[in-house]
C-alpha cells in the first residue's frame, strides 16, 4: 500500500509581534493631528513663562500701559498689563493642575475599582454604592462647595477635581477588571498564594491598560475644562496670578474693544481640549483592535 | 412556495457541488487552496481536520457565507439547478439559507435566542421562508419537526425558553430549526462537540435518522474521527486549506492512503487501548499503554513503608451551593506514583472535586489529606510545602497564562513564592522545567500570544512542575486541544510520571483516554463516585449501571 504525502508548506509562523499600542496609536491620522495640537499648547505653556521678559519686555503682572489699549502685539488687559505676557504665563498652572487632578483620580479610581472587582462581596457593595453617591453630585457644584469651605487654593482644586473623577474611573476599572479576574491565570496566582496586591498589580492591571488609557485621556480633557471653569468663576487661581480661565473673566467686559484678552486663552483651551480628545479617540480605537485580535 | 422532499430517484444526483473553492483573507493570504467536494441526497460527508485547517470556512462557503476578513477568490458552489451560489446577490443567498440550505452551529446555547420561546424561534424560520399556506400549516410543521428530532411536540414544550432545556435538547432544537423548511443540504459545524457522550449518541442518532429518511445531503464538520465513523458515509480530510484525502468512510478510516490521515488516526485514543496514541510525529512515543502497576513502583525505595501506602486521601468530601449539591460524599485514595482518572460528564462535580483537592475551592466539608496530614481548605491557609506538593493544571491553556507576562515570568511564579531562590537559580529551574515539557529554552522570553495551544499547555504544565510536586491534578488538560496535540500531551504526562514518580489525578470527560493515561479509574456521577477500580477492571466489568451506559455510548472507530 502506497502512502501519499502532500508537502504542504508548514504555516509560516508570524514571529513579528503585532505592533504595540503606541505604534498603532501613531498610525492613525487623528492621533497625529491631536498630538500636534496638544503639543503646540503644551510647548507654549511650558516654555512661555521662561521666555517672558525677553520675548515681550514685561512680566505677567507688570503694568504695560493703560487698560484695554492696543499697545504691544496683542494689547493690554483690564489693568493695563500686557496680554501676550499674561497669556504665555497663564497656561502652565492649568496644565499642571489638570495633570495632577487626573493622576489623582486615576490612582484612586483604579485602586478602588480593582479592589471592588477582586474582593467582591460587601467591599464591592460599599465601594460601588459610595461611588453612586459621589456620582449623584454634579462635579462643579461639589467643587464650588469644597472651595468655598476650604478656600481657593491649588491643592484644593486638584483634590476636588481628582476625587470627582475617581468614581467614574472606578466604574470603568471594575468592569474591565472583573472580566480579567475570572481568567484562570488569576486563579493560578491565587493557588500559588501570591499576595493579593501583587495579583492586582501584575496579573490584573497590565491586562486592563487599554480601557484605562482611554479613561485617562477622557479624564484629562474633563480636568482641563473643569479647572478652567473654576478659574473663570474666580475659584481657581487668584489675581494677580496669570491664568487662562481667569483672563477670560477679567477681559470679557471689553471683548468688543480688545478681543485678544479673551480670544487667546479661549483658543488655547479649545485647541488643548480638541487635541486631547483626538488622542483619546485614537487610543480607544487602537486598544479596541487589541481586544479583537486576541 | 413549498418544497417537497426530494424523491428517491435523485439519489445519485448531486445536491451541492463545490468546485475548486478558493478563499483568501482580505490581506491576500489564501486560506483555502482549491477545495472540491460533492454532497449527495441522503448521504453524509464528513469534513475532518484539526483547528485552522479551514474546515469551517469551507462549510460556511456552502451557505455562501464568508466570515469578516475573508473573501471568495475563486471556484464555485453549485446547486442542483446548476446555479452558482456565490454568483447570487446577498438577498438571493439569504433566501436560500435556512430554506434549501441550512446550518447547525456548534454551540446551541449561543445560537438560540435566550429571549425567545423555542416554538417561536422555529416558527420564525418557517414564516421568513413562507412555509405552507397558513399559520395552521406552519403550526403543524412545527409539531412535526419537533417529533422528527425526538422532542415532545406539545404546546407546553413549544413555549419553553432555551434555558429550560438541556444542552442536548437545545442542540436538537437547533437541528429542528435547520430542518424545519425541509432543506436539501444541511451543514453541521461540530454539533456534538460540547455535549456529553450519552447526549452525543442521541443527537447523532437523530441526525442520522433525518438524513436517511428525508434524503437530505449533509456536510458534517468535525475534528472527532470516532464520531465520523458513526455518522458519515464519506470522509474528506483537510490539512492547511486542502483536502488531502477523500473517499468512503470505511476506506479512509481503515485503509488511509495519506500520511496525514494516518497520523490523525494514530492520535485518536481508543477505549480498547489497541494502539498507542503516543506514536505521533514530534512525540517521543516511548510510553506504551499504561501498565497495571503504578509507574513509579520501580523506583519506589520501600514499598512496604506503611504511611506511603496512600499519598493523597479524600474522605467524605461534600460541597453544595444553596440547595444544589455538587459533591455528595466523595472518597478516594491515591497511591504514590499512581495515576487515577476521575471521569465524569458535565455537572458531575469533577472539576469542583479537583479544585477542592488543590485548595482552589475552600467551601467544602470533609477532609483532604496528603501523606496522612489533613490539609486546610484553601491554598492561602496551607503551608508553602503543602502547596508545592499538590499542583493543578487548568483546562484552557488560553486562559491559564497571563498574556502580558513572558513564559519565564509565569513559570517562575511558584518559585518566587517559595522565596528561597536567587534570580539565577530561578531561571535555571525554569529552563529545566521547560526542558522537561519539551519546550526549547527560547520559549522563556516569549509571550503566550506567540505560542500554539499545545505549547501553551506545555508551559502551564511546566509551571506546575517547577516545584517538583508529588501530586499533579490535571483538569481536562487536553479537552481544548486537537487530537494530535492531545496525544503528545498525554505522552508527555506519562513520560513525566515515570521520570519524576509523581502521582496524578487526571480529570476528564473523555473515557477513551482511560487506558492511555491511568492505572485506576473512578467514575463520578452526581457528586459521588459510582465505580472505582483498576482501569481494565472498570472498563471490562463495570459495576454500576451508569458506567455501563457510558461505555455503550462511546463512539469508536
Amino acid at each position: 500500500m502506497s502512502t501519499i504525502d502532500t508537502h504542504t508548506e508548514t504555516p509560516v509562523t508570524i514571529d513579528e509581534t503585532p505592533p504595540g499600542l503606541l505604534r498603532r496609536i501613531l498610525r492613525q491620522r487623528q492621533a497625529k493631528v491631536g498630538l500636534a495640537l496638544t503639543g503646540v499648547i503644551v510647548v507654549l505653556a511650558v516654555f512661555g513663562p521662561l521666555l517672558l521678559p525677553w520675548l515681550t519686555g514685561y512680566t505677567s503682572t507688570e503694568f504695560a500701559g493703560r487698560p484695554f489699549q492696543p499697545d504691544g502685539l496683542f494689547g493690554t488687559d483690564n489693568l493695563g498689563r500686557d496680554v501676550l505676557s499674561r497669556f504665555l504665563d497663564g497656561g502652565l498652572s492649568l496644565l499642571v493642575f489638570a495633570a495632577l487632578a487626573t493622576g489623582l483620580g486615576m490612582l484612586v479610581g483604579t485602586a478602588a475599582g480593582m479592589l471592588a472587582a477582586y474582593q467582591g462581596g460587601w467591599l464591592d457593595s460599599v465601594i460601588m454604592r459610595g461611588n453612586d453617591v459621589l456620582l449623584a453630585l454634579p462635579q462643579l457644584v461639589f467643587a464650588l462647595l469644597a472651595i468655598t469651605v476650604l478656600g481657593p487654593q491649588g491643592w484644593v482644586v486638584v483634590l476636588v477635581i481628582g476625587i470627582t473623577h475617581a468614581p467614574r474611573v472606578a466604574r470603568v476599572t471594575r468592569s474591565a477588571a472583573s472580566a480579567v479576574i475570572t481568567e484562570d491565570f488569576v486563579r493560578a496566582s491565587e493557588m500559588y498564594a501570591v499576595p493579593r496586591w501583587k495579583i492586582l498589580a501584575k496579573d490584573v492591571l497590565p491586562n486592563i491598560t487599554g480601557p484605562l488609557m482611554v479613561e485617562l485621556g477622557l479624564r484629562m480633557t474633563y480636568s482641563i475644562a473643569a479647572i478652567a471653569s473654576l478659574s473663570f468663576l474666580g475659584l481657581g487661581m487668584q489675581p494677580p496670578a496669570a491664568d487662562w480661565g481667569l483672563m477670560i473673566n477679567e477681559n470679557r467686559t471689553a471683548m468688543t474693544l480688545q478681543p485678544w484678552g479673551v480670544f487667546l486663552p479661549v483658543l488655547a483651551i479649545a485647541i488643548l481640549t480638541v487635541g486631547s480628545n483626538l488622542i483619546t479617540d485614537a487610543v480607544a480605537r487602537a486598544s479596541a483592535t487589541v481586544e479583537e485580535s486576541k | 412556495m413549498s418544497t417537497l422532499a426530494p424523491n428517491m430517484e435523485q439519489q445519485t444526483e448531486t445536491a451541492l457541488q463545490v468546485t475548486d473553492l478558493r478563499v483568501a483573507t482580505t490581506l491576500g493570504t489564501e486560506i483555502l487552496h482549491g477545495v472540491s467536494f460533492a454532497l449527495k441526497p441522503g448521504r453524509m460527508l464528513a469534513l475532518v481536520g484539526e483547528s485552522g485547517s479551514g474546515k469551517t470556512t469551507a462549510g460556511l462557503a456552502c451557505l455562501g457565507y464568508f466570515r469578516t476578513g475573508l473573501q471568495h477568490v475563486g471556484g464555485s458552489v453549485q446547486l442542483t439547478d446548476g446555479a452558482d451560489l456565490l454568483e447570487l446577490s446577498d438577498a438571493g443567498r439569504r433566501g436560500l439559507r435556512g430554506g434549501s440550505i441550512s446550518y447547525v452551529p456548534q454551540d446551541p446555547a449561543l445560537s438560540l435566542n435566550p429571549a425567545m420561546r423555542i416554538g417561536t424561534q422555529i416558527m420564525e424560520v418557517l414564516r421568513v421562508h413562507g412555509y405552507g399556506a397558513s399559520e395552521a400549516d406552519r403550526r403543524n410543521r412545527l409539531a412535526e419537526v419537533l417529533t422528527d428530532v425526538g422532542l415532545p411536540n406539545d404546546a407546553a414544550y413549544q413555549r419553553r425558553w432555551p434555558h429550560e432545556l438541556s444542552g442536548g435538547q437545545q442542540q436538537r432544537v437547533g437541528i429542528a430549526m435547520a430542518f424545519a423548511f425541509r432543506p436539501e443540504v444541511m451543514v453541521m459545524d461540530e454539533p456534538t462537540t460540547g455535549l456529553d457522550v450519552t447526549t452525543q449518541a442521541l443527537v447523532l442518532q437523530t441526525i442520522h435518522q433525518l438524513m436517511t429518511t428525508h434524503a437530505v445531503a449533509g456536510l458534517y464538520i468535525t475534528h472527532d474521527l470516532a464520531v465520523v465513523s458513526e455518522v458519515a458515509d464519506e470522509v474528506a480530510v483537510m490539512l492547511a486549506g486542502r483536502i488531502v484525502e477523500q473517499g468512503p468512510c470505511d476506506q479512509v478510516l481503515h485503509a488511509p492512503q495519506h500520511a496525514y490521515t494516518r497520523k490523525l488516526l494514530a492520535a485518536v485514543p481508543d477505549l480498547a487501548g489497541r494502539h498507542r496514541i503516543g506514536e505521533v510525529a514530534a512525540v517521543t512515543g516511548a510510553m506504551p499503554i499504561v501498565g497495571v502497576e503504578p509507574a513509579a513502583s520501580v523506583r519506589r525505595p520501600a514499598a512496604a513503608d506503611p504511611d506511603t501506602a496512600s499519598l493523597l486521601s479524600v474522605a467524605d468530601l461534600r460541597l453544595s451551593y444553596g440547595s444544589a449539591t455538587v459533591l455528595d460524599g466523595l472518597n478516594l485514595e491515591l497511591g504514590r506514583g499512581e495515576s487515577l482518572m476521575l471521569l465524569g460528564e458535565s455537572g458531575s462535580g469533577k472539576t469542583t472535586a479537583a479544585r477542592c483537592i488543590a485548595g482552589l475551592n475552600d467551601d467544602y466539608t470533609g477532609s483532604v489529606s496528603l501523606a496522612g496530614k489533613k490539609l486546610e481548605p484553601g491554598t492561602r491557609k496551607r503551608s508553602a510545602e503543602e502547596r508545592h506538593r499538590i499542583q493543578y493544571v487548568f483546562q484552557s491553556p488560553l486562559s491559564s497564562l497571563n498574556p502580558r507576562r513572558t513564559i519565564g515570568e509565569s513559570v517562575e511564579v511558584p518559585l518566587h513564592m517559595s522565596g528561597t531562590f536567587s534570580r539565577k537559580q530561578r531561571r535555571a529551574l525554569v529552563l529545566e522545567a521547560l526542558d522537561q515539557v519539551q519546550l526549547a529554552a527560547s520559549f522563556i522570553d516569549r509571550r503566550p500570544g506567540q505560542l500554539s495551544g499545545g505549547e501553551r499547555q506545555r508551559a502551564a504544565i511546566a509551571r506546575a512542575l517547577v516545584n517538583a510536586p508529588s501530586v499533579l491534578v490535571c483538569d481536562e488538560v487536553t479537552s481544548a486541544l486537537d487530537v494530535s496535540v492531545q496525544a503528545s500531551i498525554i505522552d508527555l504526562l506519562r513520560t513525566l510520571q515515570v521520570e519524576t514518580g509523581m502521582a496524578m489525578v487526571f480529570v476528564t470527560h473523555n473515557i477513551a483516554l482511560a487506558r492511555h493515561i491511568s492505572q485506576r479509574l473512578a467514575v463520578l456521577h452526581a457528586g459521588r463516585i459510582v465505580d472505582m477500580g483498576p482501569t481494565d477492571e472498570v472498563l471490562d466489568n463495570p459495576q454500576h449501571s451508569y458506567t455501563r451506559e457510558l461505555l455503550t455510548h462511546v463512539p469508536a472507530l
